[in-house]
């Protein structure tokens, strides 16, 4: 096939499309579904948040926060006030992106460390919130949430809620690549590069900033409402800055500025774990040490480094 | 002064000369590398376990707090000298996910070292209270404030007066100029590693007695310790310290006056607002870019 007729993005997409509908001869049983179900919703997740961190080069550690705040949201109008799920889940991402507009404002004014110190508090205070108020919420012993429904169609099962969430990934990656490629995108790496620089040009760099901010935020609460509906159940564990820092991570370890990274790294961080669990008392310091050395033999993250050695090694 | 406000004012002055010393460990590593490092509260897990284990072992307890730092400090210089400087021309980002990667191994290491159960470490000097003005106060409060005092006199000193400290200072200005005036700026990149390792391990095991010690003690601590920074000015000296004493006192009185559910929250609330207002915290510097 010539190669002009597949550009590196439609074959990276292609590529994702084939693993999703490959993978399920590799899913033995229902426990390998929930974990292929838990990647997908962290890639959805990540692939926003790479949109932040990656192309305009802002960082956040408070995305568990908006993530939860999505499930909750949506897990709370079902449950306590009987709305539909796809209405709870509308107005749960709707609330979050209204959120994360009005906090942007203010908090992407700051730079660098004092970014990530006020978007960790964002994520702290959402997360104290949500432990708290328990006759809401459940607080810390987490509620139930009822499943999701479509017109009568009850989502229920690890099978059905594969394929929701593998397309949902799909459509989620194919949405960003759209992104970095517009005008848009290419502000935002232009700010990226050089904040000023990029205003000198005329991007209104605060206005591009807090847009993909809340681009991002709608990202992490359409997958938190996806996690508590697909779960029946959630707790407060998943809102807490470790697990926004977990997510951070995925991005970096996966590769900043490439959408494939942020899902590669999500799926080696979410199966890492459940692959250690053999390694019993020694997963945590394992774990810590494939991290460092990653990192440390990787610096630009998995995919960017393998794509050059690829690349390298093709000529 | 009413006798509550002051039991707040006291018990915010202690955990917050805590923050303090943690906060000048991150300044002082961000200052050689801009790196924040992530697992600067596990040298506090470390200093806290440490003195822990070594007392029970019978050693004296100023032997076992020596012991207890001198280990965190070689900790702190070995992921220097093995991860950072392997990987010093890596972007800060990666560098920081290395340290993240360090706290977690670290953390694991010390849940199969010792174990997940949390102890108590007598305190320094009994525990018979003291009566300040109507308000209560434990003996090792004394010993956290004034070892607290003591370092930060020594580290003016060490900065000012001695030629390893100066060779920080320059660093963090500027640290090409510094290199070409002759100094080893990843020599002094190891000696900030191993400070901030010496300093988060005294800090545990000051606090041990008061608020206990396990293998996970390190999260929150670090993350406190990151927010006083951060507050004062990341990269200030004074600033760790004040960032420190503001934050812990805040969330003393937050506890007493308001809700002890909502302590946490309320000090955010308070580094959020004065981000509003001073970007760079209290004390920190207001530079241009140069672009």
């Amino acid at each position: 096939m010539p190669s002009s007729l597949l550009s590196p993005r439609t074959r990276g997409l292609a590529v994702l499309a084939l693993v999703v509908l490959l993978l399920p001869l590799a899913l033995r049983n229902t426990y390998y579904y929930e974990v292929a179900i838990l990647v997908g919703l962290n890639a959805i997740v990540c692939v926003g948040l790479n949109l932040l961190i990656g192309y305009a080069g802002q960082i956040s550690l408070g995305h568990a926060g908006f993530f939860g705040l999505g499930a909750y949201v949506s897990a709370i109008l079902t449950a306590r006030y009987g709305w539909p799920p796809l209405a709870a889940m509308l107005a749960a991402v709707a609330g979050v992106a209204m959120l994360g507009y009005l906090v942007g404002r203010p908090i992407l004014r700051l730079r660098g460390h004092y970014l990530a110190m006020a978007t960790l508090g964002m994520g702290i205070i959402i997360s104290i919130v949500i432990a708290t108020e328990d006759r809401l919420t459940g607080g810390p012993d987490g509620m139930q949430v009822p499943p999701l429904a479509l017109a009568g169609f009850v989502l229920a099962g690890e099978r059905t809620w594969y394929w929701v969430v593998g397309a949902l990934l799909l459509g989620s990656v194919w949405l960003a690549q759209n992104l970095i490629d517009s005008p848009q995108g290419r502000a935002l790496r232009a700010l990226h590069t050089s904040e000023i620089g990029a205003e000198v040009c005329g991007i209104d760099s605060a206005r591009h900033k807090v847009r993909v901010f809340v681009i991002s935020t709608i990202y992490a609460a359409f997958a938190g409402a996806l996690a508590a509906h697909y779960a029946g159940f959630i707790t407060p564990g998943k809102v807490t800055f470790f697990h926004s820092i977990e997510l951070v991570t995925m991005v970096v370890f996966g590769g900043l500025a490439s959408t494939f990274g942020a899902v590669v790294g999500a799926a080696v961080l979410t199966t890492l774990p459940q692959a250690l669990t053999l390694f019993k008392d020694y997963e945590m310091v394992v774990f810590g040490a494939v991290m460092m050395l990653t990192m440390i033999f990787m610096p630009k993250g998995l995919v960017p480094t393998i794509a050059r050695r690829l690349h390298a090694a093709g000529r | 002064m009413s006798a509550p406000f002051l039991q707040f004012l006291l018990a915010g002055l202690t955990i917050g000369a805590i923050y303090a010393l943690v906060a000048l460990g991150f300044s002082i590593i961000y200052n050689a590398s801009q790196v924040i490092n992530f697992a600067q509260g596990e040298f506090v897990m470390i200093g806290g376990m440490a003195t822990v284990s070594l007392a029970g072992a019978g050693w004296p307890l100023p032997a076992a707090i020596a012991g207890a730092v001198l280990l965190a400090a070689a900790i702190g210089l070995a992921l220097e000298k093995l991860a950072v400087d392997t990987a010093r021309k890596a972007p800060v980002v990666t560098l920081i996910i290395i340290t993240i990667g360090a706290s977690i191994l670290l953390r694991g290491a010390a849940a199969i070292l010792w174990d997940k159960n949390v102890h108590a470490l007598a305190a320094f000097s009994g525990d018979a209270p003291l009566n300040i003005g109507g308000a209560t106060i434990v003996p090792q409060s004394l010993w956290v404030v004034g070892t607290a005092l003591a370092i930060v006199v020594v580290l003016s000193l060490f900065f000012g007066r001695t030629l390893l400290g100066k060779a920080l200072l320059a660093t963090s200005h500027n640290r090409v100029a510094a290199q070409l005036v002759g100094i080893n700026v990843r020599h002094v990149l190891l000696a900030s590693f191993g400070i901030s390792a010496a300093l988060g391990a005294i800090a545990g095991a000051l606090v041990a007695p008061i608020t206990f010690t396990s293998w996970d003690i390190g999260v929150m601590l670090g993350l406190k310790g990151f927010a006083a920074a951060i507050l004062g000015g990341m990269g200030s000296g004074p600033g760790a310290v004040l960032g420190g004493l503001v934050l812990g006192i805040a969330e003393a009185m937050g506890a007493g006056y308001v809700s002890s559910a909502y302590k946490d929250a309320i000090a955010f609330v308070g580094i959020l607002a004065v981000l509003f207002f001073l970007p760079g915290g209290l004390l920190g510097r207001r530079s241009a870019d140069r672009v």
